[in-house]
């Protein structure tokens, strides 16, 4: 096919693509990751709830419609923490904001810190889902044996899909280390 | 092998035994390198089969830990993917690609070596793990999060060794690569090479393009446990079920890893015994292509489990009922491949035929398992089990054997024991069915997988299934006894081998000159490779 | 011919097997249950359907390949034909199994839309999975409670028990305290886990759906018959895996609301134990000698901590530390309770488990056992004290 001298050459080009392309897929995988925030936002997957809707203009208040939202809590293993909704249910009109509150009380005799997570479900109703205000993914500290209510503001968007009757927020509250 | 008697224009092996073999840069001696690596590996992860085997063919726990039983399943899965069914399809290239394009050698020979010696350490580094404080890796080869980072010491040397075998494997398909594009002699052009060259062209893509994917995936399960980051951890943020997204992009490509050379192997044999050009040729380049192309887009049919919205399921299960189709054509083009023709019965064409009927079996299973409601049924249960073992044992382990008994006669220049060989096939061939077939049925009838003890009506199946296990694992016995054998000495290959085989490999001496193809031969359009007519 | 022989008999033998399938499906257990949702029997039929299209299909490649091997062998004198390409039969080919794939497609993807309509319940529970056990929790009815492995199961599944498995009714497939649920109601399941990815699976319901960490998924099913279902965990959770099963009661409407009642009551007035074992309960308040604590403590050591820990103490390190000569286990009793209650890492929070008196008593046990030997014990009071 060619002159030998020139082979070195050609295999140095092509060898030098192919490391390009393993290093591209390399950080590929790391795309992933924002890669995933997007899609997990647009469709609602795992229960992932945008809070892209609360910066858009709010629709008209749906008196017609109602929504039971509930709320569930749960401790991230290994921990003994006390969480609880304060209310199990609430019947929501699509489009009100309303404001509800966890309880959360730390055991332990020292001082602890704890952070919670959340999840929507139905997946299909996470984007539909807005909370202007809340504790999650922030560091909440407690002092011994400590308990206080916190609040979360919420609101279900009218454009929720009419099957869904029934929505549930649950958060998980994780203990961190120090 | 033996190769320097045969050497009369060129330079022989080094005769020292370590710059023969640990300093080679020949891609015959490499291969064989390989080749008896993935052969000592496929015993050790057969033990670790056997082990599992035995726990399970009675109800109660008997022989070991449950938490060793877990370590038994995963490792099993490592040592057979890395270490047996991929480095033995790089051995086949290694020697194989080279002789069958009219190359002198591998594009890159000295970094050949390092792709192969990288392996031994790896694994020395793996297997290491049994004697480490808490044993082994136990939360099965596809390391999910949060099980995974339960872990004690073995979780960072394993992921050190998962990375050197993914640095391995990309240097190997780099090379390879490399040796197709820049390396065929003068008028070989694409659409002539054999399509075990076609495949492994592609293969080595495939690897190319997903090895790193996984290294990433596993270096974020690193930095997840000693350096803070949360990409799975919910309590920071992150999400577990993204850990198996990443994998499973890399996993499902890696499932065709193991599969197209096989199809490439077969795609050699059958004309050859069949003693009539392969059927569709060009169909087999584009099937295989769409193969490859499909499996970027279907990984998630492996987590219909995990909660996804209802497009993602449906996506996901249409296109992977997809992949029937150019699986489809090219179980077809092998039966209009023996169709008509005047089939000979040697033993790497009864492994090849075992291939198509058997794989098939595993290709029908693979549908079920596409339909996503059905799917939650399957998904974790014995039926998975024996689906993907038919494809990979059945089908890529089978493969391999036939090819070792295609090619043998050619690498040592002696006739493989063609009856004991026999007694090695029918032996295998009956014995995995009666080790796998009954795994459907353990599968649908409720039985989960990786778990060492099971609920009492599950116990006339595993019975069964471990008793085929145990006589599949002995009769592989006589697959070693053959090729000591054949190494040894025998009946006198001839170039040819075969009454019926065609392409630049068979123009050789057998065993070929130690340095091949050193002036490239000339490709006539007539010289009856696989693309054009005889 | 004995080539063929051989392979027509092995064929023949598999082919067998897959179509004795349905009708013996009854002894062998070697098919998939028709299940008792209508979830399940949608399921049942698209896998019937696919199945048999999968065995049409594999006869008729199988077929030809054995025509084919029986006709066309070299023995037979036959020369071989050379043809090696056509259009229209490739065309065929391809075009044909996109035909029979569109029609498998149909009614999967009906069968799975249905699937994914969770509204309008009727029952919702919440169902958390742990290292090993599982928590159910009725959302509108305020009852909470673990389910499992049985004692008896899990004594006979101890390594190298001894016991014959097959003389313990439903061997790994009964809880302790299992969940009950109406009939011809909708129930919706909330499914998340609290350390690992577990997989809730009961194979009469029609699916299984991963129960992961920090996430809720869903899932639903109306029971039509009244029954006891039976099912496991399904996705790799470490070492007892296998042993976290899941009992399923369905009961009619009455009986139902009865044992909610009955629940209720339970959770208001008595604690839960009392009513199971009663004299117990009385010696709770009293303290307990170093034989009873003994005792006791060594069947909630079996039944809590031996999977980890290990019988004989020896645990499985590091992720499982070795109890027996431990300076820990040994050294302040206050700590040893702490953690027990508590949990810490790995090591699950079993104060919401156990109450006072089995704390005091594995405490005790762990403390005097495996060749520890403090010589003390671990009153109920003391663990009440540090709750």
């Amino acid at each position: 096919m060619s002159e030998n001298r020139e082979q070195p050459k050609r295999h140095g080009r092509t060898v030098g693509k192919l490391l390009a392309v393993a290093f591209g897929m390399f950080a590929f995988g790391f795309a992933l990751v924002p890669l995933y925030q997007v899609i997990c936002e647009v469709t609602g997957l795992n229960g992932f709830v945008s809070n892209r809707i609360v910066n858009e203009p709010m629709p008209e208040v749906d008196k017609s419609r109602t929504v039971t939202v509930e709320f569930l809590a749960n401790v991230g293993g290994g921990a003994n923490w006390e969480f609880r909704p304060t209310v199990r249910t609430m019947e929501v009109h699509p489009g009100e904001i309303y404001t509800t509150s966890y309880y959360a009380r730390n055991p332990a005799g020292d001082a602890a810190a704890a952070q919670a997570s959340y999840s929507v479900a139905p997946g299909n109703a996470a984007r539909y889902f807005g909370k202007p205000d809340c504790f999650c993914f922030t560091r909440q500290e407690f002092d011994a044996g400590e308990g206080r209510d916190m609040p979360v503001t919420f609101f279900v968007s009218p454009n929720l899909p009419a099957n869904v009757n029934r929505v549930t927020l649950a958060y998980t509250f994780h203990e961190l280390a120090n | 092998m033996t190769a320097a008697t045969h050497d009369e224009h060129h330079a022989g092996p080094p005769s020292s035994f370590l710059d023969r073999w640990l300093f080679t840069t020949n891609h015959k001696d490499i291969g064989t390198l390989y080749l008896l690596f993935a052969l000592l590996m496929f015993f050790v992860g057969g033990a670790m089969a056997m082990v599992i085997r035995a726990e399970l063919f009675q109800p109660g726990m008997q022989l070991v830990d449950p938490y060793f039983f877990n370590q038994m399943t995963t490792m099993h899965a490592l040592v057979m993917i890395f270490g047996a069914v991929m480095p033995a399809f790089v051995g086949l290239a290694n020697w194989m690609i080279p002789i069958q394009i009219g190359a002198p050698d591998m594009a890159l020979p000295r970094m050949n070596n390092w792709s192969f010696w990288i392996l031994p350490f790896a694994f020395a580094i793996m297997l290491a793990t049994f004697l480490m404080p808490g044993g082994a890796l136990a939360g099965g080869w596809t390391m999910y999060p949060p099980l995974m980072l339960q872990h004690g010491m073995a979780f960072p040397f394993a992921i050190f060794a998962i990375h050197l075998l993914g640095i391995s494997s990309i240097m190997g398909a780099i090379n390879v690569v490399a040796t197709i594009l820049n390396m065929r002699a003068p008028g070989m052009t694409l659409m002539k090479m054999p399509l075990f060259v076609w495949t492994w062209l592609i293969t080595a893509y495939l690897i190319i393009a997903v090895m790193p994917v996984l290294a990433g995936a596993i270096t974020m399960l690193l930095t997840d446990q000693y350096f803070g980051t949360s990409f799975f951890s919910a309590a920071g943020g992150g999400d577990p079920v993204m850990y198996q997204h990443i994998f499973w992009f890399f996993g499902h490509p890696e499932v065709y890893i193991m599969i197209l050379p096989a199809f490439g192997i077969v795609s050699a044999i059958i004309p050859t015994f069949a003693r009539k050009p392969l059927f569709g040729y060009s169909s087999m380049v584009y099937a295989v292509a769409s193969i490859a192309f499909l499996s970027f887009i279907v990984w998630a049919h492996h987590m219909f489990t995990v909660g996804m919205p209802l497009a993602g399921e449906l996506f996901f299960m249409y296109a992977t009922m997809l992949i029937a189709v150019p699986t489809g054509v090219k179980v077809f083009n092998w039966i209009a491949t023996m169709w008509r023709g005047a089939m000979t019965f040697e033993t790497p064409m009864l492994f090849a035929i075992g291939f198509v009927i058997l794989f098939t079996i595993g290709g029908l299973s693979g549908i079920m398992l596409a339909i996503a409601p059905a799917d939650y049924q399957y998904h974790d249960t014995y039926f998975v089990v024996a689906h993907f073992h038919y494809v990979l044992v059945t089908g890529a382990v089978f493969s391999l054997f036939a090819a070792a008994y295609y090619w043998l006669p050619k690498w040592t220049g002696h006739m493989y024991d063609e009856r004991l060989g026999k007694w090695h096939f029918w032996l295998s061939v009956i014995t995995v069915n009666v080790l796998f077939f009954p795994q459907h049925f353990l599968g649908l009838a409720g039985m989960p997988r990786r778990i060492p003890d099971y609920a009492v009506q599950f116990t006339e199946f595993n019975m069964i299934s471990s008793i085929g296990g145990f006589a599949f694992g002995l009769s592989q016995l006589i697959f070693v006894w053959v090729v000591i054998k054949c190494i040894r000495g025998g009946e006198k290959a001839t170039d040819q081998v075969w009454e019926g085989a065609r392409g630049l490999e068979w123009t050789l001496s057998s065993p070929p000159p130690y340095h091949s193809f050193t002036t490239p031969p000339k490709i006539e359009s007539s010289a009856g490779l696989e693309g054009s007519p005889r | 011919m004995k080539v063929t022989k051989r392979l027509g008999a092995r064929l023949g033998l598999g082919l067998g097997l897959l179509l004795a399938a349905g009708p013996a499906a009854a002894s062998w257990g070697m098919n998939l249950t028709r299940g008792v949702t209508s979830l399940s029997q949608s399921v049942y039929d698209l896998h019937m359907l696919v199945l048999w299209i999968c065995v049409v299909i594999g006869t008729v490649v199988f077929g030809l390949i054995l025509w084919s091997v029986i006709h066309h062998r070299k023995s037979r004198g036959v020369t071989a034909a050379q043809f090696h390409h056509s259009t229209a039969v490739e065309i065929a080919w391809t075009v044909v199994p996109m035909l029979i794939l569109i029609a498998m497609a149909i009614p999967a993807t009906r069968v799975l839309v249905a699937m994914h309509d969770t509204g309008d319940a009727d029952v919702t529970i919440k169902v958390t999975g742990y290292q090993w056990m599982w928590e159910y929790e009725y959302i509108d009815e305020d009852i909470q409670f673990f389910s499992r492995l049985d004692r008896e199961s899990d004594r006979v599944r101890q390594l190298r028990s001894g016991l014959d498995p097959r003389e313990v009714e439903n061997y790994l497939l009964n809880v302790d305290k299992p969940l009950v649920v109406p009939v011809n109601q909708k129930i919706r399941f909330l499914l998340t886990a609290n350390d690992v990815i577990h997989s809730f699976w009961v194979p009469d319901l029609g699916w299984k759906r991963d129960a992961i960490p920090g996430f809720i998924n869903e899932a639903w099913a109306e029971i039509q018959e009244p029954g006891i279902y039976r099912g496991q965990c399904a996705e790799l959770c470490g070492r007892d895996h296998a042993f976290m099963p899941i009992v399923v009661i369905a009961k009619s409407q009455e009986d139902y609301e009865a044992w909610i009642a009955e629940q209720r009551a339970e959770a208001n007035g008595v604690p839960e134990v009392a009513a199971e074992e009663a004299p117990v309960e009385e010696a709770v308040a009293a303290d307990m000698d170093m034989d009873d604590l003994m005792q006791r403590g060594e069947d909630v050591y079996g039944a809590q901590c031996a999977a980890c820990h290990q019988a004989d103490g020896r645990g499985n390190p590091p992720m499982f530390p070795t109890l027996a000569g431990s300076d820990f286990v040994v050294g302040p009793a206050e700590d040893v309770i702490d953690i027990v209650l508590n949990g810490q890492g790995a090591m699950p929070p079993l104060g919401g488990v156990l109450d006072d008196a089995d704390v005091a008593s594995v405490v005790t046990y762990i403390r005097n056992a495996f060749g520890n030997e403090t010589g003390d014990v671990v009153q109920p009071a003391d663990v009440q004290a540090a709750r």
